[in-house]
C-alpha cells in the first residue's frame, strides 16, 4: 500500500534527476553544500534552481501548446522584446510597474499573433511560429538599437537578482506560477479542453469546445510566460541583450517538456513534470560548470544523459519493467 | 610574429581625436563599404566609426548592410563596380567565395581593402586587409596578469568565448602564451560562457561554489567584456570584490566595462579596436599618393586599458558609438 502511494514520485525523470545530482556530488563533492550568506541561501542546488527558471517557466507555456498538438519556436524571440521593451522604457523615465505591464503585455500579443495564426488561419505551428522566432528577435533588436541596453531601476532589476523568504526571486515567481497554472488546468476543465483538441480538434469542436479561441488562448498564454523569463534574464544582467536573450531556449523548453514525458503528438500533458525536466536539463548545466570538464564536452555529456533518460521513458524500457513485474508477481503467487 | 612587429598603426582614440591634416588624395573620393550587418555592438560600433573617419577625410562613403549574407555582400560589391567608386572597403561575412567578385573589382582597377576579417582568395584580389591580431589581444592581457601579480601565487578562472570559435582560440592562445614560464600563475578552470552577459555570469557564478566560494580563485579572465560583465555581478553576489579580491581582465573595452572600471570593479581591458577604417583609409591615401602598395597585413593596435586611463572619459567618447 505504501509503495502504491509514493509511485507516482518514482519515475523515470525523478529518478534521472537523483541520478544527474548524484553524479555531480561525486564529481564536486560541495555540491549539495547550501549556506546562509546575504539574507539568501547560496550554493550550487540553489544555482540550478535559479538558472533552471527561465526555461522552467517557457516550459510551462510550452507544455499547453504541445498538449494542444503544437509547438511555439518564437519563446526564445519574445523574451528578447520582452526584456527589450521593459528595458528600454525604464531608461526613458517610465515607472518600471509600467515597463514591466508592458513587456508582459507584448508578450500575450506576440502569442495571440501566434494564435490567431495557428487557429484561424490554420498554418501549421511550426511554421506560425517561426515567423516570430526569426522576425521577433529583429524586433527586440530594433528597439534596444542593436546594443545592449542596461538599467539601474531596482524593481525590474529585483525581478532577475532579487530574493524573497531567501529563495532568489526567479525562483519564487516560477513556484507561484507553477502553482497557479496547475491550479487553473486541473481544477477546471481547461486542461481536458487543451488534451482534447491536441488528440482531435475538429471531434473536440464538434463536441461544443470553441477550439480556436481556445488554442489563442494557450499561445498567449505561452507568450505571457516568455515574457516573464525574458524579464527574469533581463533583470539578471541588469540589461536587456535583444542579441542573446532567449537565444536557443525554445529547443530546451521544448526538449524539458519531452523529458517530462509529454507527447509532441499532443494530449496528455503535465506541466510538473516539464518543470522537472528543465532542472534535469540546469542540473546537467550546472554540473557540468562545477566538475572541470572542458567545454568541448558539455554538449556531449549533455546529449549522453537524454538518450539515457529517453531510453528509460521508451516503451520498450516500460514494456520490459512491465514484464518484470509481470513475472515476479507470477513467480510470487506460484511460491 | 613578423607580422605583429610591424607596423602597428595607431588607431583607436588617438586617430578619433587627432585633427592632423589628410592629404588631398582622399578628399571627393567617392568609397563603397560593405558591412556584415549589425550582430554586435562592437559591429555598430564599427560601423559608425567608419563613417565618422570619411566625414573627417571628406570621402564621400556609401555603405551597404549586408544583413549577415555573402550574396548581399556580392550584390553590393557588384553595385559599387557599377557605380564605378574609387575603392571599397568589405568586411567579408565568410572567408570562402570571393574570388569572382573580388577578380571583377580587380578588372575595373577599384583597390579592394579587407576589414576586421581575412578571406581565401589570392593575395592579388585585394589591396590589403585590416585585422586585429587576436593572439596578441591574449598576451597583452595575460601580460598585465603577469606584471600585476608578480611572484604571488594566482589561481585564474577563464570565461571562453563560444567553444571552437576563432576569437576564442586565439585569445586562450595568447594569454596562455603571456603566462608560460610563470608558474605562479594557473589556469584553474575554464568553461565557455558564449561570448554573453548572462552566460559568463552563470558560469562564474559555477566557478565561484567550485573553488571554496571563490577564496581560490585570484583572477578572472574574460575572452570579451560582456562575459566580464556577468563574472563581476556573480563575484558580487558571492560576497566578494571584483578588482579587488578577484581581479578582472578581459578583452574588446566596450563602454561598459569602462563603467565597471570607475567604481573599480574592473581592472584592465583589452582594445579590439573598432577603427578598421582609419588604418584602410590611410593606407589607400599612401597607395594614391606613393603609387606603391601597401602591407597585405594591417594589424591594428592591441591597447591596454585601466583605470590610470581616465575610464570616465573613454566611457563618454565610446557611448555614443553605438557599442
Amino acid at each position: 500500500m505504501k509503495l502504491k502511494k509514493l509511485s507516482p514520485l518514482v519515475n523515470p525523470q525523478s529518478i534521472a534527476l537523483v541520478v544527474v545530482l548524484l553524479v555531480n556530488w561525486a564529481l564536486f563533492p560541495g555540491f549539495f553544500n547550501v549556506t546562509w550568506q546575504d539574507g539568501r541561501l547560496f550554493g550550487s542546488l540553489i544555482d540550478v534552481l535559479n538558472r533552471g527558471v527561465p526555461v522552467a517557466i517557457l516550459a510551462i507555456g510550452m507544455s499547453a501548446v504541445i498538449a494542444t498538438k503544437g509547438v511555439d519556436l518564437s519563446v526564445g524571440a519574445v523574451m528578447a522584446i520582452s526584456g527589450a521593451v521593459a528595458a528600454t522604457l525604464v531608461t526613458d523615465g517610465y515607472p518600471a510597474s509600467v515597463a514591466v505591464i508592458a513587456a508582459l503585455a507584448i508578450g500575450v500579443l506576440c502569442g495571440v499573433w501566434n494564435g490567431v495564426l495557428v487557429a484561424f488561419l490554420e498554418i501549421q505551428p511550426i511554421i506560425a511560429t517561426l515567423v516570430l522566432m526569426v522576425a521577433g528577435r529583429g524586433i527586440a533588436q530594433l528597439i534596444t538599437a542593436g546594443s545592449i541596453v542596461t538599467f539601474a531601476d531596482p524593481l525590474l532589476i529585483s525581478i532577475g537578482t532579487g530574493s524573497f523568504a531567501g529563495l532568489p526571486m526567479p525562483v519564487v515567481i516560477a513556484i507561484v506560477l507553477l502553482f497557479i497554472s496547475v491550479f487553473v488546468v486541473r481544477s477546471s476543465a481547461v486542461g481536458l479542453f487543451i488534451e482534447s483538441v491536441g488528440v482531435n480538434r475538429a471531434a473536440a469542436s464538434l463536441a461544443g469546445i470553441r477550439s480556436g479561441l481556445l488554442l489563442v488562448a494557450v499561445y498567449g498564454f505561452s507568450g505571457f510566460c516568455a515574457a516573464i523569463s525574458g524579464l527574469i534574464v533581463a533583470g539578471d544582467i541588469k540589461g536587456a541583450d535583444a542579441n542573446n536573450a532567449g537565444l536557443w531556449l525554445e529547443l530546451d523548453a521544448i526538449l524539458a517538456v519531452v523529458i517530462g514525458g509529454t507527447s509532441l503528438l499532443g494530449g496528455r500533458f503535465s506541466i510538473a513534470m516539464s518543470v522537472l525536466g528543465a532542472i534535469i536539463i540546469q542540473a546537467m548545466n550546472t554540473g557540468i560548470l562545477v566538475s572541470g570538464f572542458p567545454p568541448e564536452f558539455n554538449l556531449v555529456v549533455k546529449a549522453g544523459v537524454i538518450i539515457l533518460i529517453f531510453t528509460m521513458q521508451s516503451p520498450l524500457a516500460t514494456r520490459l519493467i512491465e514484464m518484470r513485474k509481470t513475472q515476479r508477481a507470477v513467480a510470487r503467487k506460484a511460491s | 610574429m613578423k607580422f605583429f612587429t610591424k607596423l602597428a598603426v595607431a588607431a583607436g582614440v588617438a586617430a578619433l581625436l587627432s585633427s592632423a591634416a589628410y592629404a588631398d588624395s582622399l578628399k571627393g573620393k567617392t568609397i563603397g563599404f560593405s558591412q556584415i550587418g549589425s550582430e554586435s555592438g562592437w559591429r555598430a560600433a564599427e560601423t559608425s566609426v567608419t563613417k565618422q573617419q570619411a566625414e573627417k577625410r571628406g570621402i564621400n562613403l556609401k555603405f551597404a548592410d549586408a544583413q549577415q549574407k555573402q550574396e548581399n555582400q556580392i550584390k553590393a560589391i557588384r553595385g559599387f563596380i557599377a557605380q564605378g567608386v574609387d575603392a571599397i572597403l568589405v568586411a567579408p561575412v565568410v572567408s570562402t567565395g570571393w574570388d569572382a567578385v573580388l577578380g571583377e573589382a580587380k578588372d575595373a582597377k577599384i583597390p579592394v581593402i579587407l576589414l576586421d576579417r581575412g578571406v581565401d582568395a589570392p593575395q592579388d584580389l585585394y589591396l590589403t586587409s585590416v585585422a586585429s591580431d587576436q593572439v596578441k589581444e591574449g598576451k597583452v592581457a595575460g601580460d598585465w596578469l603577469v606584471k600585476t601579480v608578480g611572484d604571488k601565487k594566482c589561481n585564474v578562472v577563464e570565461l571562453q568565448g563560444t567553444v571552437g570559435s576563432t576569437p576564442a582560440i586565439n585569445r586562450k592562445k595568447g594569454f596562455e602564451e603571456a603566462i608560460k614560464g610563470h608558474d605562479n600563475i594557473k589556469i584553474v578552470r575554464s568553461q565557455t560562457g558564449d561570448f554573453t552577459r548572462s552566460k559568463g555570469k552563470e558560469v562564474m557564478e559555477g566557478f565561484l561554489k567550485a573553488e571554496d566560494g571563490g577564496k581560490n580563485i585570484c583572477a578572472m579572465y574574460a575572452h570579451n567584456d560582456d562575459m566580464a560583465v556577468g563574472g563581476i555581478q556573480a563575484i558580487k553576489d558571492a560576497g566578494l570584490k571584483p578588482g579587488k579580491d578577484v581581479l578582472v581582465v578581459s578583452v574588446d573595452a566596450v563602454p561598459d566595462i569602462f563603467k565597471a572600471m570607475m567604481t573599480g570593479e574592473a581592472n584592465a581591458t583589452v582594445e579590439l579596436t573598432p577603427n578598421m577604417a582609419g588604418p584602410a583609409f590611410d593606407a589607400l591615401d599612401a597607395y594614391w599618393t606613393s603609387k606603391k602598395a601597401p602591407e597585405k597585413f594591417i594589424i591594428t593596435e592591441s591597447k591596454l586599458y585601466t583605470p590610470n586611463d581616465d575610464p570616465k572619459k573613454v566611457y563618454e567618447e565610446k557611448k555614443g558609438l553605438g557599442y
